[in-house]
């Protein structure tokens, strides 16, 4: 499960959102943030709009997430719009993590 | 985990701390450093890292949770650490440091992290590992049970990774002993540290303390740590050992007269105290043997805590030291600074570094007393115990002046700091007050292992350096100055008189014996008269006889006869003639 992303054309002057979560395999935080992951984002969108999602495994590429300054796992990072935002833990407060990926409910 | 086996040691080359651990800290465990904002925690922490990189060829990670990591990059340049050149195949820094703008979106652990660094440490060959400022994260999980969790998860980490860890949590300054979170911490690591930070007279001073030891017989006595320009360094008492090497060969006071009393002069490697009260040329003493030394061709450390340089060569030039030629040399090195600028830990650091980097054999401290006074009593004696250990274990001959008034109260001070069990030689100056003039006196108080004189002797000051007046004892007093001078000018005096008495009676003497060889001589002479009389009288009776019987002869011849004797009888007629 290294990569699942949707992509879809940008909406006029908006850019899309971009993310990447951090994960351990399948370890508990980091299982339970990619099923909040799909409940925040129902079918790959937000708002009705594609969210780009890059799932990184660091069991996978380990130097990864030493390369990219993640420390905890799970750590979502908002790439884009700037600036780059990270959210880190298991993405059980909903509310908390679409307040820092700037969307509003 | 618990297993009472005592593990290899992980070596530090932090300096003391190897001995006082035996051998360092424990191998493929955790340790755990705990103290207050400031101890050097992380200083420590990095020492040993960057030394196990550097002389145990050990490639090291160290995980910043606290500070941004090129910070501490840059901070460990001031102590002389090459980390740039050492980071690119050896030691790695990780940026743990958690952005305050960080949203806590739910529950995290460590185990991406721990892969991370499993994969460094392959990629590395590391067998240290830091993670500084653990606390920092503990903060973040922000639940007792994650806490844990996590905890476990790091040291299970470690211990499955064969990696000698050192963990830095920072601690409540009052009592980090008792603080739950670290009891935790604690039970987990297998060495556990407490550095402390506290204020000894406004001078701060750092302390040492390990509080667990798994499987090892450690001290837990608090040392003395110093951060000084080279890293952290932690002070051992002299009671780790008394043996040291010591030495019969004897050299120079750099006063003929004081090594006449001493028996040769100071032991090379001893130490050397030599107290008095003030202006009692207890410098110049030292001066001396500093001159000495450097005209033996020994590079020779001079600190003062009083003077500066120009003003200690100059207040010596007035009393015939000169010390100026040894300093262009570079055989002397005078190190002025001040003593309450540190504590007396850094101070004896600093001077033991000037020692090597120097290769100095005779060490000069004036005055001593700025090592142990800086510190309360107590610790006066640890300070003064460990200069001495530290002076032992250099193999460098001492000399240190201390400012003490009276003896009687030196001998108490003096007793009460050590100096007296402590130091091998111990002079003292002393003013003698006698007929309204102060002189200056020197005894000799102990001196181990040589036979030295028991007397008290004046210390002349005198444009060719100091002497010592023989012994002048008069009535059971030892007399100095002008006293001493009117009295021997009085003994003077009545022995030329003496003198005198003598000449006359001699002459007295002699005139007598002459006299009475003269008259010896003339009846010696009338003697030889007489006898040459007696002689002449008797020589003349003899010829009295002899002529009468020599003519009776010559008639006989004449009538050709046989001369009878007469009464012989009838004389022979003479045959007739044909």
């Amino acid at each position: 499960m290294k990569v699942e992303s949707t992509r879809s054309p940008a909406r006029g002057g908006c850019e899309p959102l971009s993310l990447r979560l951090y994960v351990a395999g399948e370890a508990p935080n980091s299982a339970a943030a990619i099923r909040n992951l799909a409940i925040l984002f129902p079918g790959g969108k937000a708002s009705g709009q594609p969210v780009e999602i890059e799932i990184v495994d660091l069991l996978r590429e380990p130097l990864r997430g030493l390369l990219d300054g993640v420390v905890l796992s799970p750590t979502l990072v908002r790439l884009a719009p700037p600036p780059v935002r990270r959210v880190v833990g298991n993405l059980s407060n909903h509310e908390a993590v679409l307040l820092a990926l700037g969307i509003v409910p | 985990m618990g297993v009472k086996v005592a593990p290899d040691r992980l070596q530090t080359f932090v300096p003391g701390l190897d001995a006082l651990t035996d051998g360092g800290l424990p191998r493929g465990r955790t340790t755990l450093i705990v103290g207050g904002p400031g101890c050097g925690k992380t200083i420590l922490a990095l020492q040993v890292l960057v030394e196990g990189a550097r002389r145990a060829r050990e490639p090291g990670i160290f995980v910043a949770f606290e500070e941004r990591a090129r910070e501490i990059v840059k901070d460990a340049g001031a102590f002389g650490w090459d980390l740039p050149r050492l980071q690119k195949d050896r030691l790695f820094f990780l940026d743990a440091h958690l952005d305050s703008s960080t949203v806590h979106g739910g529950a995290f652990d460590l185990a991406g992290l721990l892969a991370g660094l499993s994969a460094k440490a392959r990629q590395l060959g590391a067998r240290r590992i830091v993670f500084d400022g653990i606390d920092k994260l503990l903060a973040h999980l922000d639940d007792p049970a994650a806490e844990r969790l996590e905890l476990l998860r790091l040291h299970q980490w470690l211990y499955e990774s064969g990696l000698s860890g050192i963990i830095t949590a920072k601690a409540e300054q009052v009592d980090p002993r008792r603080s739950p979170r670290y009891g935790f911490l604690q039970y987990l690591a297998d060495c556990v540290v407490l550095l402390q930070h506290r204020l000894v007279d406004t001078v701060a001073s750092r302390h040492f303390q390990i509080l667990k030891y798994r499987g090892a017989n450690a001290s837990c006595n608090e040392f003395p740590m110093v951060l000084s320009d080279r890293g952290i360094e932690i002070a051992r008492y002299a009671a780790d050992s008394l043996d040291h090497e010591v030495s019969t060969e004897r050299i120079s006071s750099g006063v003929p007269d004081l090594d006449a009393m001493l028996g040769g002069g100071y032991f090379r490697g001893a130490s050397v105290l030599i107290s008095g009260a003030p202006g009692t040329a207890k410098s110049t003493l030292a001066a001396e043997f500093a001159d000495a030394a450097c005209r033996r061709r020994e590079n020779t450390l001079f600190v003062s805590f009083d003077e500066g340089s120009a003003q200690i060569v100059r207040n010596l030039h007035s009393v015939g030291v000169r010390l100026d030629r040894h300093l262009k040399s570079g055989r002397l090195h005078i190190h002025s600074t001040n003593a309450r600028a540190r504590t007396a830990e850094e101070h004896l650091l600093q001077i033991r570094s000037l020692v090597e980097s120097h290769h100095s054999r005779c060490l000069v401290i004036d005055p001593l007393s700025a090592l142990t006074g800086t510190v309360g009593g107590l610790e006066a004696r640890s300070n003064l115990e460990r200069f001495i250990a530290l002076e032992r274990n250099l193999n460098i001959t001492t000399l240190a002046t201390s400012l003490l008034e009276g003896f009687s109260e030196a001998h108490e001070t003096a007793t009460s700091a050590g100096v007296s069990t402590l130091v091998d030689t111990w002079i003292h100056l002393s003013y003698v007050i006698q007929g309204g003039e102060r002189n200056r006196a020197l005894t000799i108080v102990k001196s181990r292992g040589m036979g030295h004189s028991n007397q008290v002797r004046e210390l002349l000051l005198t444009d060719r350096g100091p002497s010592l007046s023989d012994v002048y004892t008069a009535g059971g007093a030892v007399l100095m100055g002008t006293l001493r001078w009117e009295r021997e000018e009085q003994e003077r005096a009545a022995r030329l008189q003496e003198g005198r008495a003598f000449e006359e009676r001699q002459r007295v003497t002699g005139d007598s014996v002459a006299d009475l060889s003269s008259r010896m001589e003339a009846l010696r002479r009338e003697r030889d008269e007489r006898e040459r009389d007696l002689k002449r009288m008797r020589q003349a009776r003899t010829g009295d006889i002899g002529t009468g019987a020599t003519r009776l002869g010559e008639i006989g011849r004449m009538r050709r006869g046989r001369a009878n004797p007469p009464g012989s009888g009838p004389a022979k007629r003479p045959p007739r003639k044909p």
